[in-house]
């Protein structure tokens, strides 16, 4: 049964939210072990926003952005991408490089080298897998994520690709925007988990909640 | 003054001359403007899915390439311009990411957009004079009412005008 993000209640909300809470909690936990700092995490926040408003999250459509995305399959089929704002990622490849910000960088715009993109790229697979691998056990379903892909592009460009999937059955967006930080370096990530629209009951059910 | 009019996502607005109509960041999105170049009246939806017909909402008109294009001319038609002159430019109907073990339908959404906005068009017999879609890039597209030009800026791939 294929049902509208409209319909969830608060019920499936907070289902939601504990959903990011433990999948976002695990990444970076994952995330604290690959840079070998102490990663701390806010509560995520679940949004759900009109599809007018959706290009001026993130700071508006044409900021730069890094997004990594892994094709879900197995029980749960569909997609989950993971954004960054450059200036996020910029700091979490420094950290993982080993490379010291003299601060002057910071305001900079940051391009990326292909062997820094392959680190976001890890990164991206790192905290998408323990997100997924969290929700695998949460729910007992089986999801095998891909190997991610990257594109750096405008915040709206890569929006379309939850929003178009989103716009299959409404005309609202969900995402969960998480924040670490790292000592006084504050990441602002968000996680897109697009389920494939027949799948999202699979998923409510598995949880135990009706859908 | 020239007035800018932004469009959103799955939006379409059109006006008279003097007028710039924009929409920012298409990625897999398709974006039709549509442009009268005597009475200088321009259009432009943000497109996002091939068809209402395959979607089980459809209520929001602007989303789908079939009936958003239907509207767009109604609408420039009721700002004075004629069906018979209007000419289309598109763009957008990128593909954002790409995996080694085959392509999802949902990735081939910006090909479907683009060929379903063509098809739409032909069937309004409404000539596309020229298009930039495709590739693996977002853009913001600008169309300009003084004479239907349509700029196309981008990251990392320049900027032109078609």
């Amino acid at each position: 049964m294929v049902r509208n993000i409209n319909d969830l209640n608060s019920v499936h909300i907070d289902v939601l939210k504990e959903i990011g809470n433990i999948g976002a909690g695990n990444a970076a936990t994952a995330l604290a072990k690959l840079l070998n700092r102490k990663i701390d995490m806010d509560v995520p926040r679940v949004k759900i926003l009109d599809f007018k408003d959706v290009s001026e999250t993130l700071g508006g459509a044409e900021l730069p952005v890094v997004g990594i995305m892994l094709k879900v399959t197995g029980d749960l089929t569909g997609n989950i991408l993971f954004i960054l704002k450059q200036q996020a990622a910029a700091i979490l490849v420094n950290i993982l490089m080993g490379k010291v910000s003299d601060g002057a960088d910071d305001a900079k715009v940051p391009e990326f080298s292909e062997i820094e993109i392959s680190a976001l790229k890890e990164i991206g697979n790192i905290l998408a897998g323990s997100y997924l691998s969290s929700l695998s056990s949460l729910t007992n379903l089986n999801i095998v994520p891909s190997v991610p892909d990257l594109a750096f592009d405008m915040a709206g460009a890569i929006l379309s690709v939850p929003a178009i999937e989103f716009g299959k059955v409404g005309d609202t967006v969900l995402y969960i925007e998480t924040e670490f930080t790292e000592g006084d370096k504050r990441v602002v990530g968000d996680f897109f988990l697009i389920p494939d629209v027949d799948t999202y009951s699979v998923l409510m059910n598995a949880l135990g909640v009706s859908f | 003054m020239v007035k800018i009019i932004k469009v959103g996502m799955a939006d379409l607005q059109s006006s008279v001359h003097p007028c710039i109509i924009t929409t920012l960041g298409l990625g897999s999105c398709v974006g039709v403007t549509l442009y009268d170049p005597v009475r200088k009246v321009a259009g432009l939806a943000h497109i996002m899915l091939p068809s209402s017909q395959q979607a089980r909402n459809n209520s929001n008109i602007a989303k789908f390439a079939d009936t958003a294009i239907v509207k767009l001319v109604n609408d420039m038609v009721a700002l004075g311009a004629d069906k018979s002159r209007l000419v289309a430019k598109i763009a957008g109907g990128a593909q954002m990411f790409s995996f080694a073990d085959g392509t999802s339908e949902m990735l081939r959404i910006g090909a479907r957009n683009v060929s379903a906005a063509k098809e739409v068009l032909s069937s309004l017999r409404i000539p596309i004079v020229s298009e930039d879609t495709g590739g693996s890039y977002g853009r913001t597209i600008e169309i300009h009412s003084e004479d239907g030009r349509l700029k196309i800026k981008t990251i990392g791939h320049g900027t032109k005008e078609i």
